[in-house]
Formats: structure tokens, C-alpha cells, sequence
């Protein structure tokens, strides 16, 4: 039985629910981890709202109003301290009710830099900051060798039209762009006559399995066409994508990575409507069409984590947006998460707890908050899980 | 055959149009080696390289392909087509200087709608700068007859890899490529090395234009060592890539026209060329201990230095010879062979046509002939090359996006070290699919090569107006090419082949089989 196989056999109906013993037992193949990457870093103090007097001078056009039932453009109630944008209402806040999702606020890095593409690396490649770098490992890659040779089946997958750093290195992932998908061009009879040229050949394996996959793809495909032919409206942008990653995770992946672009602020960023606003409402539309998607079921044996370079700066810039800063929230999501909660060291935001006088500190290390989830949710510890975040510690925060 | 070789053209222009074409012959008769060396050696077996390799036997060939000539012989359409690019016509400073000033109207701007206009205005200006950089880097590819120069060109870009997106290095990508990487590919690593150092697109993309003295910026200085030079591992310190770091302060960027203002004391030491600077006010006078040597503060001149040292090292010989075979053998090259070209490199001091020399004329590279897993690259330029070969693409902009597609895209790896060479980054079952699509294109016609760029849509069908009809797709027939080019297929590919039932479906078999996966 291939992995993939045993995968569908798990979704059938296998009880893999998340939370309990068999969460923590080794790596069910049923659990599944989408990691979602927000490149350009997303202004987290405008999503995760801190609020309170500070935050409100602080942002003086660009900032939220504080929560307030009659006021629909307000921010929407965490809890005592945080509230949440208010364009992810309809999307995501009903996962918060359900305790759903969990926010882990002052999260990043230690990379300094200040710089995209050097702090997006440093987060794919999952290897210490300021040592010298292999490019050609990321921390994805070294979780699906990890599991592989232990005894859980990953299928990872990258839903993106580059194989990305994070996936970079030990055995080739198959990468798809799903927004772009149409129907094969190769047809049944052509895919035939080209698996027969490889039947000898060493890539006769990946050449099988790209049609395999392709074929997974388009079945997806075939039903959206249906619904569309019942009136349902089709789903455009990242929501389209999203949908389909839901479908193919619930029967065929188990690992998978996505990223989001347009997210580097600097100009015009607007408050609770307005450019971001735009932004988080498409990429909370996506994430709730994922859910529903993969269904209850498997959504109960995954972890979604949304995560960004670095944060923005508190106060807002001249220009009406914000300029790159270090610390970020991220998000994890999942039918199993302990959510509902904001989870990790907090500090209470004063202009003496903002780094160098602008940005929110890091707290929670991406690669501590991961290395806590991947115990839990595949038991994996010691030179395991060094194998995947050399030199990092675990944070155990309590999310699975 | 497409053109003429190598006609002795006066001037100074670096690409002229060739005596029109004479129209395609087939495929001469070639011995399976000539096809074979080919292949390894151009972006792709093609019907005219063919002729040339055949009309010129197999010395003579590889002689001008390691020694081409100063003046590129393209198809007329080819050089026309190139000539028509702004990025061809406009120097980097003056057009740097011109999108930069769209940028300052934009940030000028009060209103946060007129400036986000205004912004898009200067990205899209960067988009064109950057595509008109692929489209003319493509069409040498194609076409240019000096076929081991362009892939030297893709080779050593990716060696010295800068990424498009960082910045505004979309404006300077052209320039980089034209004029920093093409006319030294084959030439002497030194002078590429600083041909490097001095672009700037380099000094943006590793930051050395920040690096001054008090606010070390060591990302140039390591990367120099590590991916350009020596190679990781190679017995360099952190202290080195500290005193190269310092040695390299000063070396950036200037679009002003007006010179910084410099102290007597180091009066006529400024150095300017283009957008490059070299600032003695950002300089670390100090002096500098850089592997073993004691560099003496004064300058520029100590840059000079620094890369004798580094073009020197019998490190840097080793890790060339290495990226070379990498790209030109195999995965795991030998390792006696690798020796081989060190020596050579380090017995020319880095003439790189002589490493290049000992390594074709070697058995290791004979063996390896037809075995090396193309990289998305040599796919699509191999796959465009043989299918049309005798017909000029006109609109480059389906083979960016298959490049693209097959997260190979030009100027388009984020990081320094480049794209790997290996199968295994490339190989993998989306990337098999993906390529067997684009096959399916390539080999149906591909009709959006032939569409110039901002040809208006064909109008919306009206209802009950049958649709005017369009004249049918022209499809390559690439039976007798691929006779000539890739004799004796193997049984199943023959097989398969025997089954297709037009010369679409041949075309696309073709493209997708395992012979044509590799090089």
C-alpha cells in the first residue's frame, strides 16, 4: 500500500482525533499541518489588536476602534486585551467562538535584518540565525525526511508555482500553483504513451505519480464545475486556491505549505477598510473555504499555521502605512487546536517595551513555537526534532 | 541555415544582422557525437548548429564556440528585434536615473490615491526594464550562433547570482548581464570577478552599497568568499570575511551627477563608471590582514589586491572547476577531472576557455555525453530551439512564463547561491507534468510565440455571427530533425513515437521522452 493510500484509509473514517492519546502518539499519517507564509511581512498590531490608549495614539488614521457592538467598523472582542480586524468577521472570528484558533502574539525571529528575503530564509531554512547557511535545506524538506523515516507517511505538497526554500533539498515535492490549473492538456491516451517511454527509466516513478497527482487536481476541478452548473458562485484569488488545497489535504496531502504576497504596507494601508482590510478579508475568505473544504473530519487531525517575516513598526509612518519592524502573531488553527486564547509571553505595550522605539519585540521564536507543535503533533523530540530545528528548544504552548 | 558564421563585421556594435537567411535545410549528416557534443555544449541540438558543427567538423567548431567572435552574427530579425529594446538602447545610468525620478514624483505626493497611482507607474516601469532584459537574453539563447557563450552567460550569472525583485535591480539586470557577465564568460575569471564587484546590481543585491566604514555590511565580503571564490569550507576565517568586509567599504552606488565633496587627504581617490562608485569618504583606511597578505590602506587599490588574492587561490580554482562540471558533466563530477581544470585554471591564472578545454576534451566528458537531467532551462530553450529553429520567435513572453512555471525563472532565484545543477532539484513528479504541457505547446505550434507583444485580442464572438475563422496553427514536423539529431531511440520511446497520430502528438512525444530530458 502506497502512502497516499494509507492516507485516504486514515480519512475514511479511522478515529485520529486530534486531541487525546493519539495526537501525541508518534505521527498518525492523518495528521496534517498546512503552513501558511504571509510574505512581505502582514502589520500584526493592526490584525492582533492590542488595545488600549497606546495603541490608539500610536496609529492616528491607520489605527482601529476600540470594540463596540453598534459600530461595525470596529475592532471585533478577543479578549481583555487583543481584539481582532474587523474584516475577518464573517471568516475567521467564528473560529475563535469555537476556540478554534489560537494566537501567539510577539512571535518571529532573531534575525535582526530588518530585510524580506533575508528573514523570509532565515525562517524557511529553519537553521540557526548567523551561522553559515545551507540553501539547499529548509525546515519543511527536513520535517518530511524526518518523517519518512520514522513511521508516518508524509505527503507534502507546496501549493505554489515555485518549489519554495522551505521544501528545499532531500527528495523532490511536487509544487502546484492551484489558482492556475486548467484542465490537463496531455490527455488518458497521451499520459500512457508517455509513462510507457519511462517504464525503464529511473524517473518512471515521478513521472507516474505528476500524472497521479495532476489527475488528483483536476478531479477537484471536475466537482467545482458541478456546483458552478447548480448557481453556486466560483470563488476567485486565494479563496479558489485555498478550496482546492482543503480538498486535496483532506484525501491526499498531509504537508503542505502556501504563501500569500502583498503584504508590505509601507503606503496607504488603511484602517478597517481600505488595502489591508482588502487583503485580510481574501486570505480570511480562503482559510474558512479551507475548512470547510477539508471538512470536519480531517480538519480535526490538522494544524494550519499562518506565519510572516517580521511585524511592522507600532506607530505609523508619514506615508499612512507602517515600515518593517520584528515582532508578529502568528496563528494556528486546527478542528484539535487548544484556541479561543492568545497563547506565549506577552508584555504590556508601553513605548518602553517597543524595540529600538518601534518595533514589538520577539517573544515566542517561530522555531520554538514549531518545534512545540511538531512534539505534539508527531511526537517528536530530542535529535528528531533537531533534525528539523538544529539548536532550537520547544516551546510547549499548549495549542495540541 | 539560418545565417552566415562569423563574418568578419567592422564596428563597434556587439550584435549586427547576419546576410539574410537562407531558407531551412534539413539537417546535415552528423556522427552521433557531433549531435551529441551538441547538445551538451548549446542550449539545444538544432537543425542550423548542426550545419555549422557539420560544415565545420568538430575542431573548428568547438574552437570558435570557445573563442567567439567580439561581434555577434544574429539572424537580421534577431538583431532587429533586440535593437528595437530601450534596455539595448538606454544606458543604465540614464534610465536608473529616469524610473528613480518616477519614484520621487510618486513619493512627493500628498494624496494616498495619486501616490499609489503614481507608484504603479514606476513598478511598471521596473517590469518592463526587467522584461526587456529577458527577452533580449532569450533570444540570444536562441539564436545567437556563439551558443557556449550564452549558456557561459546563463552559467556565470547564476554563479554571481543577483535576483530581480530585490530593490530597483530590475533596472540594472540587462546591464548586468550584457555588460558585466557576457563579454568576460569566456575570458578571464579575474576581470569577470570584478566586472562583478563593479556592477551595480551586485552592490545592490548583497548590500555592499551600505557597507562603509563604522557600519560593516559583510554580506558582499562573505558571499564572495563563499559562492563566488573560494568555495565554503575552503580554510577562510570569519576574520577574513571581516577584513574583506573592511576592504570593500566604500564600494556602492551614486545616480547624482555631482561628485561627493572628498578631503584633501584623499583627493583623487574618488572612483566613478556609471552608477559604480568607489567613496573614500566611506572608506575604512585602515590597514587589513586578508589571508596571509598585508594589505596596506589606500583605496581602491586595495579592492584590486583582494581579488588578485582570491582569483589566486588554489581554493578558488577548485570550486570554479567544481561549479563547471557540476553544470557541464554530472552531478557528482570525478574528482581527477575536477583536478584537472584546477590545474589548468591555476596554470592560466584563470583563463577559463582552457578550463573549459580540458574538461570537453576529456573521456570523463565524452562518457557523460547524453546522461546530464536538464535543468527547466535546457528544457525549454532545447524544446524551442528544435522545434523552431527556422522560424524567429517573435514574442518571448510564453517562454518567461514557462520558466517561470518550472520555478526556474530568469533573473528569478531569490537567493545568492543561484539554481542547483542537479537532477534532483528538477526532477520531481510536478515538474514532470509540468513539463509534459509545456511539450504539448512547444510541440502544437505554440501560436503565442508568434503573436508580437500588445497584439489586441481576437473580438469576443457575437451571438449568432459565426466566429471569423482563424488560419490554422503552423505545426513543426520535427520527424526528420529528430532523425538526424537523436538517432536510434530507445525501444519504448520508439514505440511510443510509432503511435502518434500527427506530427503534433510526434512533437510532443518527442519533447516528452526520456532521451529529451537529458543532454
Amino acid at each position: 500500500m502506497d502512502r497516499r493510500s494509507l492516507l485516504k484509509l486514515a480519512a475514511a473514517g479511522l478515529p485520529l482525533a486530534f486531541s487525546g492519546k493519539l495526537f501525541a502518539a508518534p505521527a498518525a499519517s492523518g495528521t496534517r499541518l498546512l503552513v501558511v507564509f504571509l510574505r512581505g511581512a502582514y502589520d500584526a498590531a493592526n490584525v492582533t489588536i492590542p488595545l488600549g490608549d497606546f495603541y490608539t495614539r500610536s496609529r492616528p488614521t491607520i489605527g482601529i476602534a476600540r470594540p463596540d457592538p453598534a459600530n461595525p467598523l470596529a475592532a471585533l472582542p478577543l479578549d481583555a486585551n487583543w481584539g481582532l480586524h474587523p474584516a475577518l468577521k464573517d471568516s475567521l472570528y467564528p473560529l475563535w467562538a469555537k476556540r478554534q484558533i489560537a494566537f501567539v502574539p510577539f512571535a518571529g525571529t532573531d534575525d535582526m535584518t530588518r530585510s524580506h528575503f533575508e528573514t523570509q530564509d532565515t525562517i524557511e531554512l529553519g537553521q540557526p540565525v548567523g551561522a553559515s547557511r545551507n540553501y539547499a535545506s529548509g525546515f519543511m524538506a527536513r520535517l518530511a525526511e524526518t518523517l519518512s523515516a520514522g513511521t508516518a507517511a508524509p505527503s507534502p505538497i507546496a501549493f505554489t508555482d515555485q518549489v519554495p526554500l522551505s521544501f528545499r533539498g532531500g527528495s523532490a515535492i511536487p509544487n502546484i500553483a492551484l489558482g492556475g490549473v486548467g484542465k490537463p492538456g496531455i490527455d488518458d491516451r497521451q499520459a500512457k504513451l508517455i509513462s510507457a517511454m519511462y517504464a525503464g527509466d529511473g524517473l518512471g516513478k515521478s513521472v507516474d505519480e505528476g500524472f497521479e497527482v495532476r489527475n488528483e487536481v483536476y478531479h477537484s476541478l471536475a466537482g467545482e464545475m458541478v456546483a458552478a452548473n447548480r448557481g453556486a458562485v466560483s470563488p476567485k484569488g486565494f479563496e479558489l486556491s485555498a478550496r482546492r488545497m482543503g480538498r486535496l489535504m483532506a484525501t491526499d496531502f498531509n504537508l503542505g505549505f502556501v504563501d500569500v504576497g502583498g503584504w508590505d504596507t509601507h503606503v496607504n494601508q488603511g484602517g478597517a477598510t481600505g488595502y489591508l482590510a482588502g487583503r485580510l478579508t481574501e486570505l480570511g475568505t480562503g482559510l474558512a473555504g479551507f475548512v470547510e473544504e477539508i471538512g470536519p473530519a480531517a480538519w480535526s487531525n490538522t494544524v494550519v499555521v499562518v506565519v510572516s517575516e517580521f511585524g511592522r513598526t507600532f506607530h505609523e509612518n508619514g506615508d499612512k502605512g507602517t515600515d518593517h519592524g520584528h515582532g508578529s502573531s502568528y496563528w494556528v488553527m486546527g478542528g484539535g487546536v487548544k484556541g479561543g486564547r492568545f497563547a506565549g509571553p506577552q508584555v504590556a505595550l508601553t513605548e518602553a517595551s517597543l524595540i529600538q522605539g518601534r518595533d514589538l519585540p520577539v517573544l515566542t521564536d517561530y522555531r520554538a513555537l514549531m518545534g512545540g507543535l511538531f512534539t505534539r503533533m508527531y511526537g517528536m523530540a530530542g535529535d528528531r526534532l533537531a533534525s528539523v530545528f538544529p539548536g532550537a528548544a520547544a516551546s510547549e504552548l499548549g495549542l495540541v | 541555415m539560418r545565417y552566415q558564421l562569423f563574418l568578419p563585421y567592422p564596428g563597434l556594435a556587439l550584435l549586427v544582422a547576419a546576410a539574410a537567411p537562407v531558407a531551412a535545410s534539413p539537417a546535415p549528416r552528423l556522427v552521433p557525437a557531433q549531435a551529441a557534443l551538441l547538445d551538451r555544449l548549446t542550449w539545444g541540438a538544432d537543425a542550423s548548429d548542426a550545419a555549422a558543427i557539420a560544415h565545420d567538423g568538430t575542431a573548428r567548431w568547438l574552437d570558435h564556440q570557445l573563442h567567439p567572435a567580439r561581434v555577434t552574427a544574429l539572424p537580421p530579425e534577431v538583431a532587429a528585434r533586440i535593437a528595437t529594446l530601450p534596455v539595448a538602447k538606454t544606458p543604465m545610468l540614464d534610465s536608473v536615473r529616469q524610473v528613480e525620478d518616477l519614484n520621487r514624483v510618486a513619493n512627493a505626493l500628498a494624496d494616498p490615491d495619486a501616490k499609489a497611482a503614481a507608484k504603479k507607474v514606476y513598478s511598471d516601469a521596473l517590469g518592463a526594464a526587467g522584461h526587456q532584459a529577458a527577452t533580449r537574453s532569450i533570444l540570444l539563447a536562441l539564436y545567437s550562433p556563439d551558443q557556449l557563450q550564452e549558456v557561459m552567460t546563463w552559467f556565470w550569472f547564476n554563479h554571481f547570482n543577483v535576483h530581480l525583485g530585490k530593490n530597483n535591480i530590475r533596472l540594472m539586470i540587462g546591464d548586468y548581464e550584457q555588460a558585466a557577465i557576457r563579454p568576460h564568460a569566456l575570458g578571464r575569471f579575474r576581470d569577470l570577478l570584478e566586472a562583478t564587484l563593479r556592477a551595480p546590481a551586485m552592490l545592490s543585491y548583497l548590500d555592499n552599497a551600505q557597507n562603509a566604514a563604522g557600519h560593516i555590511n559583510e554580506n558582499y565580503a562573505r558571499e564572495i568568499m563563499e559562492l563566488h571564490t573560494m568555495g565554503v569550507g575552503s580554510g577562510y576565517s570569519q576574520k577574513d570575511v571581516q577584513e574583506l568586509a573592511r576592504i570593500l567599504t566604500g564600494v556602492g552606488i551614486d545616480a547624482k551627477p555631482d561628485d561627493p565633496k572628498i578631503g584633501p587627504q584623499h583627493a583623487g581617490e574618488l572612483v566613478r563608471q556609471g552608477l559604480f562608485e568607489f567613496n573614500p569618504n566611506r572608506h575604512d583606511y585602515g590597514d587589513k590582514d586578508f589571508l596571509g597578505h598585508h594589505i596596506a590602506g589606500r583605496g581602491f587599490a586595495e579592492v584590486e589586491q583582494a581579488l588578485d588574492i582570491l582569483s589566486e587561490q588554489p581554493a578558488t580554482a577548485h570550486h570554479v572547476s567544481m561549479a563547471l562540471a557540476r553544470q557541464f558533466v554530472g552531478d557528482a563530477p570525478p574528482p581527477r577531472l575536477v583536478d584537472r581544470m584546477a590545474a589548468t585554471f591555476m596554470r592560466t591564472h584563470g583563463e577559463i576557455a582552457p578550463v573549459m578545454a580540458t574538461m570537453i576534451g576529456s573521456p570523463e566528458f565524452t562518457k557523460s555525453l547524453g546522461t546530464k537531467f536538464k535543468d527547466p532551462a535546457h528544457y525549454v530553450l532545447s524544446a524551442v530551439r528544435l522545434a523552431y529553429d527556422d522560424r524567429i520567435v517573435v514574442n518571448t513572453q510564453p517562454i518567461e512564463g514557462w520558466l517561470n512555471r518550472l520555478a526556474e525563472g530568469l533573473y528569478n532565484h531569490p537567493t545568492p547561491d543561484g539554481y542547483p545543477p542537479d537532477a534532483v532539484a528538477w526532477n520531481g513528479p510536478g515538474q514532470m507534468s509540468v513539463r509534459f504541457e509545456i511539450a504539448r505547446q512547444i510541440g502544437g505550434g505554440a501560436p503565442a510565440l508568434f503573436k508580437p507583444e500588445g497584439a489586441p485580442p481576437p473580438p469576443p464572438p457575437v451571438p449568432g455571427v459565426p466566429p471569423t475563422p482563424q488560419p490554422p496553427v503552423p505545426v513543426p514536423n520535427l520527424r526528420d530533425t529528430v532523425a538526424v539529431l537523436f538517432p536510434a531511440p530507445d525501444a519504448a520511446t520508439a514505440a511510443a513515437l510509432a503511435q502518434a497520430k500527427s506530427p503534433a502528438e510526434f512533437n510532443t512525444l518527442f519533447l516528452s521522452s526520456p532521451r529529451f530530458m537529458r543532454r
